[in-house]
Parts: C-alpha cells; sequence; structure tokens
C-alpha cells in the first residue's frame, strides 16, 4: 500500500492534470454539453486526426520553444515570465532580416534570420538579467512589464514603419518564398520548428545533467552561496541561463513567422509564453519532459478549437482548464513524500524489516 | 503659455490622471497589505480581473454597480483565498502561486464571459457609478473638478489610505501584519496567530484589488472583455515597491504611473500620424525605470516571499 502511494506520488504532476480535466469536465457540464463527448472530440481530433495532428504540431512548436525557455533560467532560479515579450522580439528580428537583407543564398538567409531572432529574444533577456544580477530588482516585475513594452513595440512596427501598404490591420509584408521553413506533414500546416524543438529540448537534457556548465547552473539554482564559494561565476551562469532562455523564445517567435505566418503581425502569440510557464511547470523543469508537456497542452489548445466546430463550446472552456492545470501542478508540487503520513509508514517498515533480518543473523 | 498649461487643459490631463491611477491605487494598496503580511501577492493582476469580471456579472445580472462590486470584490476575495491556500498552508513557492491565480483568472473569467454575456457582450454598455460632485469642494478652481468631481469609487480610496495608514500603524491588527511579514517566527512565539494573520492579509488584498478591476468596468468603460486588466495588476507591484511598502508612497507611485498613461494619451491624440502603440508602452516602460531608479534603498519585509513553517516537532 505504502509502496503503491510512492508511485501515486512520483506521478502526482499526472495525477494533477487529471484532477483538472476532471473539473474542467463540470465547466464543460455547465456549458451544457457532455464532457466525455468534448474530451473524446478534443482528444481525438488533436491526437487521431491528421488535420488535428498538424494543428497541434504548429502550436507545439513556440509552446515547446517557450517551455524550454522558461524551464532553463528556472534551474537557475530565475522565473523568466517574460517570454511572451522575447517571442515577440525574436519575430521582430527575425523577420527585420528577413525583409530588409539584400538578397542572398537562401540557407545562408535563412540562417541569419534565424541568429537574429535568437538574438533578439537572448537581448530582451538580457535587461532583467542585468537588473537582477547588479540591481537586485525582481526579474519577475521586470519581465512581466517587459511583455506589454515588447508586443506594443512589435504591434508599433507592424502598424508604422513596416507596415505593408493598404493593410486593413497591421501586419508586414511578406516574406521571401525561400525562407518559408519546410512543412513536415503534408498537407498540413506542421512545419520543421517543433522538429529543432525537440533536437533542443535533447540537447539541452544533455547539457544541464552530463557537463560541467549544467552542473553548475543547477548548483546556482539550487544554493548560490555554494555556488559562490565553490568558485562558480553565480552572476555570469544567471545571465547566460536567462539569455539562452531569451533565445529559445526568440526562436519560438522566429519559427511563428518563417513557419506559420511569413508576415510580422501584430499580437501574433496567443499568450504561448505563458503556455511555456504551464509546460515547464508541469515539467518540473527538466527539458526532456518539456515535449511531453507541450505535447499535450499544445493537443488540449488545438482540440478545443475543433471541439468549438464540432459541439459549439467555447473554446475558451480550454483556457481555464489550463489555469486549473497550473493550479493543481502547483500544489501537487507542495506535497513532498518524505512529510506525509505514508513515508513515515514506508520508513517503519523498513525499519522492521531490518530488525527482523537482524534478528535472523543474530540466530 | 504652452496649450498644456492652460487650466482647462491641466484639469483635464490631472483628472485623467487621477481616473487612470486609481485601479493600481486600489491593487497597489491591497498588495502593500499582503506583503505586510509577509505574502509577495503576484496574483493581483488576476484577482483584478476577477474584480472586473464580478462587477460586471452583478451589474449584467442586476443592474446595480454597487452589487456589481460586490460580486466583484467577492471573485477577488477567492481567488485570493485559492492563493491563501496555496502559498501560506500548502507552501507553494509564493511566485508560483501567484502565476498559477492569473493564468486561472484569465482562463477562468474568459470562459464563463463568453457563457454568460454572449459574445456580443462588448457592445452593450453596463449600468456604472457615476459622478458626484461634493458640494462646495468641487467648485474650487483646478482641485476642484479634479479631486471632488469624481464618482464613489475615487472618494473610497481617499477614505481607504487614512484608514489603512491607522490600521496599519497605529493598531494592535496592523502590528501583527508586520511582525507577520518581518519575523513570523517571533510573531508565532508571541502568540500571533501567522497563518490567520496572513489569510486575512492576503483575503483583503484580493478584495483590494477586485475593486481596482471592478472600477475599470463600473466607471471607466463600462463592458467586461478578456484579459482587460493588461498588466495594471504588474504595474502594482511595481508601484508597491515605489511606495516603499507604504499606503500613502503606493498610492503616490500609482498616480505617476497614471499620470504616465493620461501623458501617452494627449500623445496619440497630438501625434496621430505617428502609430499610438508606442505610446501605449510608456506607463511599462516608466514603471521598469522607476524600479531602476528606486530600488534597493528600501528593503522590502524580511520575511516577504517566503513560505512559513512551524519547526518541526
Amino acid at each position: 500500500m505504502a509502496r503503491a502511494m510512492e508511485l501515486l506520488f512520483a506521478t502526482r504532476t499526472v495525477w494533477a492534470v487529471v484532477l483538472a480535466l476532471l473539473v474542467g469536465s463540470i465547466l464543460i457540464l455547465s456549458a451544457g454539453a457532455n464532457p466525455i463527448e468534448a474530451y473524446r472530440v478534443l482528444f481525438g481530433e488533436a491526437f487521431f486526426d491528421r488535420f488535428g495532428f498538424g494543428t497541434t504540431l504548429v502550436k507545439m512548436s513556440p509552446i515547446l520553444l517557450a517551455g524550454l525557455a522558461v524551464a532553463i533560467p528556472l534551474r537557475a532560479g530565475l522565473f523568466n515570465v517574460g517570454a511572451e515579450g522575447q517571442i515577440y522580439l525574436g519575430a521582430l528580428f527575425s523577420s527585420v532580416a528577413a525583409l530588409y537583407l539584400p538578397e542572398m543564398n537562401a540557407i545562408l538567409h535563412l540562417s541569419i534570420c534565424v541568429l537574429a531572432g535568437m538574438t533578439g529574444g537572448a537581448l530582451w533577456a538580457l535587461i532583467p538579467a542585468l537588473l537582477k544580477t547588479y540591481r537586485g530588482i525582481n526579474e519577475v516585475i521586470v519581465t512581466l512589464l517587459l511583455n506589454y513594452v515588447a508586443i506594443h513595440l512589435v504591434s508599433f512596427a507592424a502598424g508604422g514603419p513596416m507596415m505593408e501598404e493598404g493593410a486593413p490591420y497591421p501586419y508586414s509584408a511578406e516574406i521571401p518564398s525561400a525562407l518559408f521553413l519546410p512543412l513536415i506533414l503534408l498537407p498540413t500546416d506542421a512545419h520543421a520548428g517543433v522538429l529543432v524543438g525537440l533536437v533542443l529540448a535533447l540537447i539541452l537534457h544533455v547539457g544541464m545533467h552530463y557537463t560541467s556548465f549544467g552542473f553548475a547552473m543547477n548548483t546556482v539554482g539550487l544554493n548560490p552561496q555554494a555556488a559562490q564559494y565553490a568558485g562558480m561565476p553565480v552572476k555570469r551562469q544567471m545571465i547566460l541561463a536567462m539569455m539562452i532562455g531569451g533565445a529559445l523564445a526568440g526562436l519560438a517567435g522566429t519559427f511563428e513567422v518563417l513557419g506559420v505566418k511569413y508576415r510580422l503581425f501584430h499580437n501574433f502569440s496567443n499568450g504561448y509564453g505563458f503556455d511555456g510557464i504551464v509546460v515547464a511547470f508541469m515539467a518540473s523543469a527538466n527539458p526532456i519532459l518539456v515535449p511531453i508537456a507541450a505535447l499535450f497542452l499544445s493537443g488540449l489548445k488545438a482540440g478545443a478549437q475543433l471541439m468549438q466546430r464540432a459541439i459549439g463550446i467555447q473554446s475558451t472552456v480550454v483556457d481555464a482548464i489550463q489555469g486549473l492545470v497550473v493550479m493543481f501542478v502547483a500544489a501537487s508540487l507542495a506535497l513532498r513524500f518524505q512529510d506525509t503520513v505514508w513515508a513515515r509508514i514506508l520508513a517503519r517498515r523498513r525499519e522492521a524489516e531490518a530488525a527482523v533480518q537482524g534478528e535472523r543473523s543474530n540466530a | 503659455m504652452p496649450e498644456w498649461l492652460q487650466l482647462a487643459s491641466l484639469t483635464d490631463v490631472l483628472g485623467t490622471t487621477l481616473r487612470l491611477s486609481i485601479p493600481i491605487a486600489f491593487a497597489a494598496l491591497g498588495g502593500v497589505i499582503a506583503e505586510r503580511s509577509g505574502v509577495w501577492n503576484i496574483g493581483l493582476e488576476g484577482m483584478m480581473l476577477a474584480g472586473a469580471f464580478g462587477a460586471a456579472l452583478g451589474v449584467f445580472l442586476t443592474g446595480e454597480p454597487l452589487i456589481g462590486l460586490l460580486v466583484g470584490m467577492l471573485c477577488g476575495m477567492l481567488l485570493a483565498l485559492m492563493l491563501a491556500v496555496l502559498a501560506i498552508s500548502l507552501g507553494v513557492n509564493q511566485i508560483v502561486s501567484g502565476i498559477a491565480i492569473n493564468l486561472l483568472s484569465i482562463g477562468l473569467t474568459a470562459f464563463f464571459a463568453r457563457l454568460i454575456f454572449g459574445l456580443d457582450a462588448t457592445t452593450r454598455s453596463l449600468a456604472g457609478f457615476h459622478d458626484w460632485p461634493i458640494p462646495g469642494l468641487a467648485s474650487i478652481p483646478l482641485i476642484g473638478p479634479v479631486l471632488f468631481n469624481q464618482d464613489p469609487l475615487v472618494y473610497l480610496l481617499y477614505l481607504l489610505v487614512p484608514l489603512l495608514m491607522w490600521v496599519l500603524y497605529r493598531t494592535p491588527w496592523g502590528l501583527d501584519i508586520r511582525a507577520t511579514g518581518e519575523n513570523p517566527n517571533a510573531a508565532d512565539t508571541a502568540g500571533v496567530p501567522v497563518f490567520t494573520v496572513r489569510y486575512l492579509a492576503v483575503i483583503a488584498s484580493g478584495a483590494l484589488a477586485a475593486i481596482g478591476g471592478a472600477y475599470i468596468v463600473l466607471a471607466q468603460v463600462f463592458v467586461f472583455t478578456e484579459h482587460m486588466s493588461a498588466g495594471k495588476g504588474f504595474i502594482a507591484l511595481a508601484a508597491i515597491i515605489l511606495g516603499r511598502w507604504d499606503p500613502i508612497g503606493a498610492v503616490l507611485a500609482a498616480l505617476l504611473f497614471g499620470f504616465c498613461d493620461a501623458v501617452q494619451l494627449r500623445l496619440q491624440f497630438a501625434n496621430p500620424a505617428v502609430p499610438y502603440q508606442i505610446f501605449v508602452a510608456l506607463p511599462y516602460v516608466v514603471s521598469i525605470l522607476a524600479l531602476v531608479g528606486f530600488y534597493g534603498r528600501v528593503k522590502p519585509p524580511a520575511a516577504s516571499g517566503i513560505p512559513y513553517r512551524r519547526e518541526a516537532k
């Protein structure tokens, strides 16, 4: 029994998600629909239908990258709630590179666009990182406020200097078609961005767990004093963690331009940066778990749109469920197995077994 | 004399400043109470949004702005209770708890707004509070129209600030709150019910943030739109720091941000050729700059942000 509880504990994030879906079914009921049918349509369309799965993958690209963008700084003890803004800056930088550079080899141009986008995100993340490390200003407030600055900045660019002649609302001209990211699941819109995200998750997993750089970052996050004492460059690690996060979010924004929209639109991101926070929590800031959480969340979002069309429940129900997921996951993180009555029972059992063993060996 | 210095124009800017700073001021006051008790309330944004939603709901159902205000406060307090359970009882990191509350609020309000108000909600105007000129005072030049020709919620703020100053610095409750925020261990030893004090402080902060959100619906725009709090709760967080965790300071900081907002509105109208979004970003930029300029000179309450756990038995 106690061992079963231990297993339940190890998977508590999953249970938190299940609980959130259960509470979500109350919301669906209140909207006058059958929750079982609603979830069947939602997950069926999102994961078992070619077009639906394509939509899931389109959403997974930014959500996965934003999840990594939150997870990496989290390992160094920093809350990057500014992924949304970094996504916008990434899109801005990469679309400027895509639209205004002279003609050149497509591969070279694409690489420049990607680098520009990552730089944009990283620079936007550098602001809170410097303010945190050198002035002690809380990075949470700064990144939250910078999100709004970035969103308005992109609206300004897309509605002003970069706006296409005669556009009905703020968007830029279309980028050259040579720069479009390859599609991976024809005839859907899924693009290669999600593959890049998967590879990066793997690289970051290895980097965080098997390199001295990752070790230093973890140590800084777990105990900055100890890290300092051990001679690790605490400030530099924090700044780097934040900039890596910013670059990943910037990449997410870049792929939205190069893979989905082909233009710089105002307000294009739909809160992907905030989805990244959800994903990073669900994955306990572990890069290798981020893709799983991202797949689940993007499926939830893609399925919601299709569910809205199929049975007429507002897709906003998914936003509510997403909030519930964060709530329950956050609550589940607080429960530590060591604190529970089951841990004590298990410990007693071990002691009892040891005692029995001891008596036997004495005999 | 430049145009903006003329009396009518100045009255206009200052009046707008006050109106725009009210939501931030209420939320910041709430945040001051919570942080003074040792709980960092990142959830202010979500609680404002809940307040705005509740206000719209109350008015939508009854047509009474006062009922709207109360329903809004109730919604804010409910969210605050959830934050309290997460951050105080379960000891979840307060930033994580606050972010969870914000996301929950954005999702739930958007869902229920479409369900209850329908899709055409933004086109129908709700009832709200009207200006209530105070006889005599309202006819003083400049000060009169700016300060005393406002709606009841503004006057509520005028009453609230001295009340909070008195409670926080001159009553045993205030001492309990501050003790809990500075040194919960000592407070606990001295018999202060640390958990109760923090619960009440967080719930009070939810109620105040909700009034701020309700104000936007009941006195500014008269409709509910999804995510209408638009980061004002985060600006309030900056106002708390800038105001040095003090009610008067927080309201003054809120006024500064309201002033920036009023100025950017004027800039928008004065420069129709420039895309307006660049001006909209101004209050957020000023908030960050203000933090850079003033941070670190006054320390936050010592135990703010740290979950309290009693020593193991």
